[in-house]
């Protein structure tokens, strides 16, 4: 006979079955590895400026195109001093004839390469007594998938980076408000009576503070930093967690086990570590999975208005706003950050509703 | 009941002492003052200034002053707007971030409620499924995204609405503002009513019902009375935030309301002005806290002698 599956098994697998979150997970996995590991595998730096390529709408062909590659080497002739006389490509190479009314300073043949989108000039000839100067330029083909900003910076290597930010006050700042809501909610509902009374007359106290203009003060007086905003919003946030742990330690509390382990003589702190937390840990892991988008929400909603996570560092919500302000010119600057906030936003609030119905063996879906 | 009420009240004072108290310190804690320009006054200038506002007194007799100043319904001069005072500028922007928040609430109270119930009667179902879907999406587009979004499609493709501004408040103008800032409340409300509806159509008294033949209408009706208990809850603290204005979507349509006031203020360092929002705030978030309490005893019958 087989021995009965464990509780812990028995949610996995009802979460396993269901598809909605499943697929929820997958697309919170894929952010995820794209923001740690894609900004390295995009071939672009998410800091790096193309001053000849600002505003490139998302597209999946290579760069620089003609029109593009005509405006660079007509601002690059422009420093060497010279004219673009001719201009043919061959694939990756290009045949570029220069022109001048003086010879020409092969020292400014360094504009090209700076550029980042040509490779270093090869001199094949020189005319007229170097007036006329005859190159093999390698082209580079660079990829844009989700267009450039007004700097030029290439959108899908700066969403990862921003990406990684925002993935990581999220985590950071909910862990934190889930420590302070554990070790809050469960002593309060642990050694209840007077305790209990007034540890939650504080929380209904701090409810009715309105906290999110606190958050803005703060951020406004004390210079806007990440650490900051990290504390700001923990402080926010905990609230919630500690009337949810505090509830379901209440219903744990006159449970047979705990009075058990009680009578033996168990100290507080060895109940709530040993029978309490882990006992109510499926509420507290559901709620942690809907805290983390609130977070991240919060993050982008301070950074939107200048308060966040500040240049050269950037989130989504940085990028958000950016995007926001230029939205009549190029509304992919917008849809880039966007569309990635939001996808983690949905996965991970359908992820959190997925395990809760997992963990309710009343759900319908047992 | 009277009673009740009155000693919630009293309970709220402490409350909003802690918040005088906190932002008033936590402001003159912070570098830089009200008077602070990007070409330096003079010191004879400045001083003057001080002293007409009254910050050369030391910092506690300040506070001392300013909660006596309040204890007489007095929130002082504005610093930033000259004269003007913080009850003034108040009642000029409350009346703007309050019709926003009002019909915001509305929208987003019956959509919101509608759509979670509905769910909660075809649980498992496709449309519970779609319901849930968009009720999580709506939740996970910020404002910031939405409003120049709706800006675009309505005001700029369409020509529909104007893309931004007040114009007292004609209803041509109030239909973006109000749409965004009730969007993500509309998946909050759905949510919290189809959990709430959901759990309480699987209780014994529902079962009873259903056997003894209610037609389902009834059925529902009786049990949302119920369940709608957490949603009030839930009402309170969203229609103080609501009401309060929204600082992006007014930042955003350039609307004259409360949540501007306090940006303009914070950055300004209008201290008066700043505690004067922070302090309107608070006291609606326990006053409309208890509304939403006694509308719970009213649903609730248990937790009227509970209290």
């Amino acid at each position: 006979m087989k021995a009965a599956p464990t509780p812990g098994r028995r949610v996995l697998s009802r979460l396993v079955r269901q598809r909605g979150a499943m697929t929820a997970l997958a697309v919170l996995v894929l952010v995820a590895l794209a923001c740690l590991a894609g900004p390295g595998l995009t071939g672009t730096e998410p800091d790096r400026f193309y001053p000849d390529l600002r505003l490139l709408p998302a597209g999946l062909g290579a760069q620089p195109d003609e029109a593009h590659l005509g405006l660079a080497l007509e601002r690059i002739a422009f420093r060497i001093r010279a004219r673009v006389a001719e201009a043919t490509r061959d694939g990756e190479t290009l045949r570029l004839v220069l022109a001048a009314d003086a010879p020409i300073d092969r020292r400014g043949l360094v504009y090209l390469p700076r550029s980042d989108l040509f490779g270093p000039a090869r001199v094949v000839g020189e005319e007229e007594g170097g007036r006329r100067l005859i190159l093999a330029v390698p082209v580079r083909a660079l990829h844009f998938p989700l267009g450039t900003d007004i700097h030029g910076r290439d959108l899908l290597a700066r969403s990862l980076v921003a990406g990684r930010v925002s993935l990581a006050v999220g985590l950071t700042a909910t862990l934190v408000a889930l420590l302070i809501g554990i070790a809050y909610g469960a002593t309060a509902g642990l050694v209840g009576g007077a305790v209990d009374a007034v540890m939650m007359r504080i929380v209904d106290a701090l409810y009715a503070l309105p906290f999110i203009f606190f958050v803005i003060l703060l951020l406004v007086f004390f210079r806007a930093s990440l650490g900051l905003m990290l504390v700001a919003i923990a402080a926010v946030e905990w609230l919630d967690m500690a009337r949810i742990v505090r509830a379901q330690t209440l219903s744990l509390r006159e449970r047979d086990f705990v009075r058990a382990a009680r009578a033996l003589g168990s100290s507080t702190p060895r109940l709530l570590a040993r029978h309490i937390v882990p006992n109510a840990l499926g509420p507290i892991a559901v709620a942690a999975t809907l805290l983390v988008p609130q977070v991240i929400l919060l993050e982008s909603f301070l950074s939107f208005l200048g308060l966040g996570v500040q240049e050269p560092q950037t989130s989504w919500g940085v990028l958000i706003a950016e995007g926001a302000r230029s939205i009549e010119t190029a509304p992919h600057m917008l849809a880039a950050p966007a569309a990635f906030l939001i996808a983690t936003l949905v996965s991970l609030t359908v992820f959190g509703d997925g395990l809760a119905d997992a963990l309710d063996p009343r759900g319908r879906e047992t | 009941m009277i009673g009740l009420v009155l000693r919630r009240l009293a309970q709220g004072v402490p409350t909003l002492f802690a918040v005088v108290a906190v932002s008033f310190f936590l402001m003159r804690l912070a570098p830089g003052g009200p008077f602070d320009l990007e070409r330096p006054l003079s010191p004879a200038a400045m001083e003057n200034l001080r002293k007409v506002f009254g910050l050369d007194r030391p910092l506690i007799a300040q506070f001392g002053g300013y909660l006596a100043a309040l204890a007489q319904g007095d929130l002082g001069p504005s610093f930033s707007f000259r004269d003007r005072s913080v009850a003034g500028l108040i009642a000029q922007g409350l009346p703007v971030s309050a019709t926003l928040g009002a019909l915001a609430l509305a929208l987003s109270a019956v959509l919101g409620i509608g759509l979670g119930t509905l769910a909660a009667l075809r649980q498992g179902g496709a449309v519970d499924r779609v319901i849930g879907l968009t009720a999580a999406l709506s939740l996970s587009l910020p404002s910031f995204v939405v409003a120049p979004l709706l800006q675009i499609a309505f005001g700029l493709t369409l020509r529909w609405l104007p893309l931004s501004g007040w114009e007292a408040g004609s209803p041509s103008h109030l239909v973006l503002p109000v749409l965004t800032l009730a969007l993500p409340q509309v998946g909050a409300l759905a949510r919290l009513t189809r959990t709430s509806l959901a759990e309480a159509l699987r209780m014994q008294p529902v079962r009873t019902m259903r056997s003894l033949g209610l037609p389902p209408g009834r059925v529902t009706r009786h049990t949302l009375r119920g369940a709608l208990l957490p949603v009030v809850a839930y009402l309170g603290p969203l229609a103080a935030a609501l009401l309060t204005g929204s600082v992006v979507v007014e930042t955003i349509f350039g609307l004259p309301g409360i949540g501007r006031y306090f940006v303009e203020g914070a950055l300004n360092r209008d201290y008066t002005l700043v505690m004067g929002v922070v302090l309107l705030v608070a006291a609606l978030v326990i006053v409309l806290n208890l509304a939403a309490d006694l509308a719970c005893a009213w649903l609730d019958p248990r937790l009227r002698v509970a209290r």
